[in-house]
């Protein structure tokens, strides 16, 4: 079983947190900057195994990270993972991020929390992990935007978003949208001529 | 409209996203804190929104926010809201958020139950994806119980990608509700044969955590897995079940025998590191749980050091470590093959990384000999003086303590190199292991007597130097050990040689600066120095001498009088009144030497760390036996006839207790003393403990070199262990020596002399011999001391709750409750046509037949007659496969490589072949009857499934499994039960259908409980719904605190379209003898797409008198106590036209009239129930052709002639 799975910088500022058993906030925040600390410690040329059970409350756990450029992926099992079976599936997790992020780096991480943890959750779930096969992995994650993107796309076709927008847009509208189905948004501008709306048009088109 | 819709929209895209959160936070390093708590503000306002896609936003940058430390469980209810959003983008959010942050203490938790099955039977697999993968995380025994069957569902999902997560999940509801682990394992076990490698690789890893926790439930699964092995490619499902091998080994040695050919031959052909270490770690658990009996043995082992040695020497860190971990589970059982391996390990402890050296560190432990102890203990020494931080070298600290003591100082020769080496480490800095460094003095200065003189004498330097110990605050832990010199020098301060100087050192002023702990040991020593140089002086006659030290003890033992440390002072204050009386005795040339050793006289022995609890209970004293009988309940026991005998039953097992205790606990005892009686390492505890050197053969030839202790030693104080080492080569060549000479001498006499090593110890380490005449003196022990040492398991294991047999037959009650709302449509998932039931095997349903056969007992050992039919054939078919010759998988394997001779091999794979044919037919007969079975039986189990139906719903469970129960009690008779449903129609419109339920409170005589659910009919949002009832002068609705009577009570849910939930009010009532009707209103709102309408229900809340009792059971003999106490009123009726049979009937008044039924006959039944306000009520109810009468008792005669009437038109619907 994964305990849980950690995301930080070489700063110990967390960009992903997944624990597995429920932990308060400040405990939580606790073995992040202690795990911190204990990688960091350790340069790149030393193993990538540590045990230390009683930072998660039970001799049996065993941190295995792995360092890429800014940033320490830290995985805490239990006896029943095999040690270099984890540091494989880092490097699966690490590669599918690159793929479905393209030349994946620490930003995108960064502002793109969610869709990290929704990778992730095509990888482990629960602790117990769910798919080694970066393929299947990749299809899966690409299915679900796709579905997501179809969601939006009821706004009709003028509003697509550049991908770099999508995470915000993702979380706009859906009943409001769906009421301007049929207008095709450029034109809005256009068709409206209420006070403080038209002032807010010109903002519109930097979303085009 | 639109243009207002429009509108928002637009407004919204100023709200910030989580990328403007993010870019926010970065931009405000300096006020992190300060913008945050005005983002959350933001989010707060944006969460009271009613549009969905804000409160999404929101949620989303909740998420984050909890990830930077944040608490956000007060948004919970949001979240359940954006989780229940009917678009994926969505509910994706809020479950991602509730993965986060919900657990069990989350109280709305239990709101998500009909959502989360909702989406688990949505027809979009991502839908139930992303339900399946939140509930993983938050997953609590309610929710398991509740939704068991719908994931038990989804395991046979059309798609793949469902079903492994199901499978998955399956893992976590097991752990929180380890009930359904036996109705579902069957279909786990169908998993791992499924075509699908994902779902295989899933059921694979939910198999092996269960096994881990629990290998031997597992053990029948034994050849599944090993045909896995053996077919899968897959390196992370082999890992896993190589693994899962490593856990089963143990439990049966024959499966190691049949595993070590294919892994040795995975061993040699896999290219993957991960799998070749597995492998040989799998392969070491089995040559550990080998005793014997393997040819090829050795030849594995080999094969392993030298696999692993080659890890070791990999260039790969990680590789380096692994090695070095599985060579120490080697070392265990295989010492000599790691030992040959030192150079490697010494090698790594010198490597550069922590991690490493620490390994190699715990290799050390298992690798010293006799002969290699003090090296190696010279180079941990060399090390602790090159390690930079003090983990490290408190981690050396105490490995090299560990070494040097592990099994009671066996291969310690030279104890005055021990102690010099423990001398050396109280140099270390800043270790928090003084405490460690002193037990080791303590325990070695008694437990070996030769020594004592030379640990005096260091232990005296030790004193000397106090200063230098103590000196330094940050050397506080060091300190400890001045604690063990102290006590050693007073203790046995007769080898003392200066003990004057030792005991001004110990009376220094400095002294009182240290811990209160370590000074009361300096005073308490203190007197017992000074009385052994009184007596030496006395005795050489040095009179002035004797009157000088009292003087000196008089001086200063004040100084610990004013010590701020309770013992200390206490102490002092009593010793310096004893030496001022001594004093005046002295003063008077009165001889008092002898008087005050006498005060310390006798020897302190070691005590073992168990012994208090081993302490026996004396013969004739019984611990549970009550001192004072306690006063007997009379009146409760008229009443409860059956707590009588329950209580008699566990009073006789009390006495039966002990008695089994005895001799289980005689026979273990001998068992024991037999073992210790063949183990040559058994110290035993009889009164001449020198008898074990005294077996040593040679031991008693060997002159003992005396060691010069006048080698000047460089620091005072601090010994230098090195010399010893040279020393000790020097004793040992000249042992040698000696040796050979009387070899021909002594060959006669070791022939008949019992050996005290076996053969695991090299030659030339048996003929090492001790130094000194050591003689270890054995911790002490009560005497008849128990014998036994297990160890309590920890109670809480969570894991110990699947500690489950799954070999055995499902029983009926085990099945998984099908959860569904009794007034929703059932919504069907799209597998969900394979009911529950057919899953289970053949032998469930013998079971289920014979549950309803008249003769219950007999039933029962049938059942058990079965299970062990079963239990056996499992048995057999294990033993037959660990019998029989390799598999022909395996041999496949072989052919793979050309090695051996294919004709040796084929014969047995034949034979295999038939065996495997004939057993596949008999499965293959097995199938068809079964199916047959399921078709005689589907009838039943269609019934069986709606009467599990009616179990849903946590509230409402109580009352009705009660009931089901009591109509058992009263059914003989082999029918099927129509669904019932206690829940009656409240009002319904178009937009809500109410139904309501009253159930009594039993814990408050004048309080019942209204049930009350609300089911959106409609395909908009309800919301703010409101609950108002016109109070009677009888009975009131309960109203938090402050509010008027024609307040609402809010009803503490929304409820999506489509959704159901239930909601209880309480209402209090004076009198319960007449029914009562409440008129009430429901306000709510309701929300679609044209906006929101205020809509309004009216409906009238009827209690009747039924809803004030509750289902009580009463046995007969009370019952009919009951009747001829005579203080009951009677009143009968009579029904006719009833054609329902009798048990319909009885079933129908006790479930819903709250009766039970106390005895039945033919058609005749009498029952019983109770109000809330103790009134009883008792019932004869007779059925003829077409009529049914029924005469009551109660106490009240009012509420019997409503309840009667109620009765009456419940039987006239008949």
């Amino acid at each position: 079983m994964i305990n849980a799975i950690l995301v930080f910088n070489n700063h110990g500022k967390p960009r992903l947190v997944r624990f597995y058993q429920h932990l308060a906030e400040e405990v939580q925040q606790q073995i992040i900057r202690e795990t911190f600390h204990l990688v960091l410690k350790r340069d790149d040329h030393i193993c990538n195994f540590l045990e230390c059970g009683s930072l998660f409350g039970g001799s049996d756990y065993k941190l295995i990270y792995r360092h890429y450029a800014t940033l320490y992926f830290v995985f805490c099992v239990d006896s029943s993972e095999s040690e270099l079976g984890i540091l494989d599936l880092i490097q699966v997790f690490v590669e599918t991020l690159d793929k479905c992020f393209e030349n994946v780096c620490e930003l995108d991480l960064i502002f793109h929390m969610d869709k990290v943890h929704h990778i992730l959750q095509e990888v482990v779930i629960g602790g117990m992990v769910l798919e080694t096969n970066m393929n299947e992995i990749v299809a899966q994650v690409e299915a679900q935007s796709k579905l997501e993107k179809a969601e939006q796309g009821i706004a009709g076709p003028a509003v697509t978003v550049p991908s770099r927008w999508q995470g915000g847009l993702s979380a706009a509208p859906s009943r409001a949208v769906s009421a301007v189905k049929n207008i095709n948004l450029p034109e809005i501008p256009r068709n409206i001529n209420i006070g403080d709306i038209n002032i807010k048009v010109p903002n519109l088109s930097q979303f085009m | 409209m639109a243009l207002k819709m429009v509108k928002g929209s637009i407004d919204r895209m100023f709200d910030k996203n989580l990328q403007d959160l993010v870019r926010g936070i970065r931009n405000h390093k300096e006020d992190e804190a300060k913008y945050i708590s005005q983002c959350i503000d933001e989010i707060k306002q944006e969460l009271k929104q009613d549009n969905i896609a804000v409160k999404a936003n929101a949620v989303c940058k909740l998420t984050y926010l909890q990830m930077l430390g944040y608490d956000i469980s007060w948004a919970a209810f949001n979240i359940i809201e954006v989780m229940s959003a009917s678009k994926f983008t969505f509910k994706r959010i809020g479950y991602l958020a509730a993965s986060q942050c919900f657990h069990e203490g989350t109280d709305v938790i239990m709101l998500t139950t009909n959502q989360i099955r909702k989406d688990l039977s949505s027809p979009n697999q991502y839908d139930t994806g992303v339900a399946l993968t939140g509930l993983s995380c938050f997953v609590t025994p309610d929710l398991a119980r509740d939704l068991a069957n719908d994931i038990m569902t989804l395991m046979s999902h059309t798609k793949p990608y469902i079903r492994k997560k199901a499978v998955l999940i399956m893992y976590k509801v097991f752990l929180k509700y380890p009930e359904s682990l036996r109705p579902a394992f069957p279909r786990l076990k169908e998993k791992l044969e499924d075509p699908d490698p994902g779902v295989q690789s899933a059921a694979v890893n939910v198999i092996c955590e269960l096994a881990r926790r629990n290998p031997k439930n597992y053990l029948s699964l034994a050849p599944l897995f090993f045909k896995l092995m053996t077919s899968s490619t897959n390196n992370w499902v082999l890992i896993k079940i190589i693994k899962l091998f490593g856990a089963l080994t143990p439990l049966e040695p024959r499966l190691g025998k049949k595993l070590i050919e294919p892994l040795t031959n995975l061993i040699h052909s896999t290219s993957a590191m991960s799998l070749l270490y597995e492998c040989v770690n799998t392969v070491i658990a089995v040559l550990i749980s080998l005793s014997s009996g393997m040819p090829n043995h050795s030849a594995s082992i080999q094969l392993c050091v030298q696999k692993l040695r080659i890890l070791i020497e990999d260039s790969d860190q990680n590789l380096k470590y692994l090695g070095l971990l599985a060579m120490s589970k080697i070392l265990k059982t295989h010492p000599k093959s790691v030992q040959s391996h030192k150079d490697l390990i010494l090698q790594c402890l010198d490597d550069k990384d922590e991690s490493i050296r620490l390994r190699a560190l715990d290799l050390l432990y298992g690798m010293v000999s006799k002969k290699n102890l003090m090296e190696i203990v010279k180079k941990l020494m060399i090390h602790v003086d090159k390690a930079e931080g003090t983990t490290y070298r408190d981690e050396l600290l105490t490995k090299i303590i560990d070494i040097c003591s592990q099994s009671n100082y066996q291969y310690i020769t030279n104890f005055e190199w021990y102690i010099s080496i423990l001398v050396e480490l109280t140099r270390l800095e800043g270790t928090r292991h003084g405490h460690l460094i002193a037990a080791q003095m303590l325990d070695v200065a008694i437990r070996v007597k030769a020594i004592r003189k030379f640990a005096v004498s260091q232990m005296a330097m030790l004193l000397d130097n106090a200063h230098l110990i103590a000196s330094n605050t940050q050397r506080n832990g060091i300190c400890e050990v001045l604690y063990a010199a102290a006590w050693i020098c007073g203790e046995f301060s007769e080898h003392l040689e200066e003990a004057n100087q030792t005991l001004e050192a110990m009376l220094r002023p400095k002294v009182t600066t240290l811990p209160g702990h370590i000074q009361a040991v300096y005073v308490q020593n203190m007197v017992k120095l000074y009385a052994s140089i009184l007596q030496q002086k006395e005795q050489s006659g040095e009179k002035e001498a004797a009157q000088e030290i009292t003087q000196l003890m008089i001086e200063r033992l004040p100084q610990f009088v004013q010590s701020a440390d309770l013992e200390v002072q206490e102490r002092a204050s009593c010793i310096l009144q004893l030496i001022k009386y001594i004093q005046k005795l002295q003063i008077k040339e009165v001889p008092v030497a002898e008087e005050v050793i006498a005060l310390f006289a006798g020897e302190l022995n070691p005590v073992a760390p168990k012994a208090q609890k081993k302490v026996p209970v004396p013969e004739g004293l019984d611990l549970d036996a009550w001192i004072n009988e306690p006063p007997s309940d009379s009146e409760s026991e008229d009443e409860k006839p059956k707590t009588i005998f329950h209580d008699e039953e566990q009073r006789h097992s009390r006495h039966r207790q002990p008695e089994i205790d005895e001799e289980e606990l005689a026979r273990r005892r001998e068992a024991r003393k037999q073992e210790q009686a063949n183990n040559p390492f058994y110290i035993k505890s009889s009164p001449s403990p020198q008898k074990r050197y005294q077996d040593t053969p040679g031991v008693e030839h060997i002159p003992v070199v005396q060691i010069d202790l006048s080698v000047p030693l460089k620091v005072p104080g601090m010994p230098m262990s090195d010399q010893y080492v040279k020393l000790e080569e020097e004793r040992r060549h000249k042992q040698k020596l000696e040796k050979d000479k009387k070899k021909k001498k002594q060959k006669k006499e070791k022939r008949g002399k019992h050996h005290r090593h076996n053969s695991l110890h090299t030659e030339s380490e048996e003929d090492i011999a001790p130094a000194h005449h050591v003689d270890i003196i054995t911790e002490e022990m009560p005497e008849n001391a128990l014998p036994s040492d297990e160890d309590d398991k920890d109670p809480n294991d969570p894991y110990k709750a699947l500690d489950i047999d799954l070999d055995k037959p499902l029983a009926d009650s085990e099945k998984l409750p099908v959860q569904r709302h009794r007034n929703v449509e059932t919504l069907k998932s799209p597998d969900s046509e394979a009911p529950l039931v057919e899953k289970k095997s053949k032998k469930p349903k013998k079971k289920e037949k014979k549950h309803k056969e008249k003769e219950r007992g007999k039933g029962k050992e049938k059942e058990k007659k079965v299970i062990e039919e079963e239990e056996e054939k499992k048995g057999e078919d294990l033993d037959f496969w660990l019998s029989t010759a390799p598999p022909p998988a395996s041999t496949t394997q072989l052919q793979t490589e050309p090695v051996v001779g294919a004709a040796v091999v084929a014969e047995p794979q034949e034979v295999k072949k038939e065996e495997r044919e004939e057993r596949d037919e008999e499965e293959e007969d097995e199938g068809k009857k079964s199916s047959k079975h399921k078709k005689k039986k589907h009838k039943k189990e269609k019934e069986e499934k709606s009467k599990d139906k009616k179990k849903s719903k946590k509230k409402s469970h109580h009352s009705e499994e009660e009931t089901t129960e009591s109509v058992q009690n009263g059914t003989l008779d082999d029918e099927p039960l129509p669904p019932m449903s206690s829940y009656r129609l409240l009002a319904e419109n178009p937009y809500v259908k109410m139904t309501y339920d009253i159930q009594g409170n039993l814990q408050n005589d004048s309080q019942v409980t209204v049930s009350v659910i609300f089911e959106n009919k409609s395909t908009s949002f309800l919301k703010s719904m409101e609950l108002n009832v016109l109070d009677s002068l009888n009975t009131k609705m309960l109203r938090p605190e402050g509010s008027s009577v024609h307040d609402g009570i809010p009803v503490p849910f929304q409820l999506p379209p489509g959704i159901s939930n239930e909601a209880q009010f309480v209402f209090t009532l004076q009198s319960i003898v007449m029914a009562q009707k409440l008129k009430g209103t429901l306000s709510f709102i309701v929300k679609n797409d044209e906006g929101s309408t205020h809509e309004k229900l009216d409906f009238k809340l009827h209690f009747s008198c039924a809803s004030y009792l509750i289902t009580t059971p009463c046995y007969s003999d009370a019952f009919a106590k009951l009747l001829e106490s005579g203080d009951l009123h009677m009143s009968s009726i009579k029904v006719d036209g009833i054609s329902i049979s009798f048990q319909h009937l009885l079933a129908k008044i006790c479930f819903h009239h709250h009766f039970s039924v106390v005895e039945r006959v033919d058609s005749c039944a009498s029952m019983y129930s109770r109000s809330i306000q103790g009134h009883h009520v008792c019932l004869l109810v007779k059925k003829g052709e077409n009529s049914v009468s029924i005469d009551g008792k109660c106490n009240d005669s009012t509420l019997l002639s409503n309840l009667l009437d109620e009765m009456k038109e419940t039987l006239s619907k008949c």
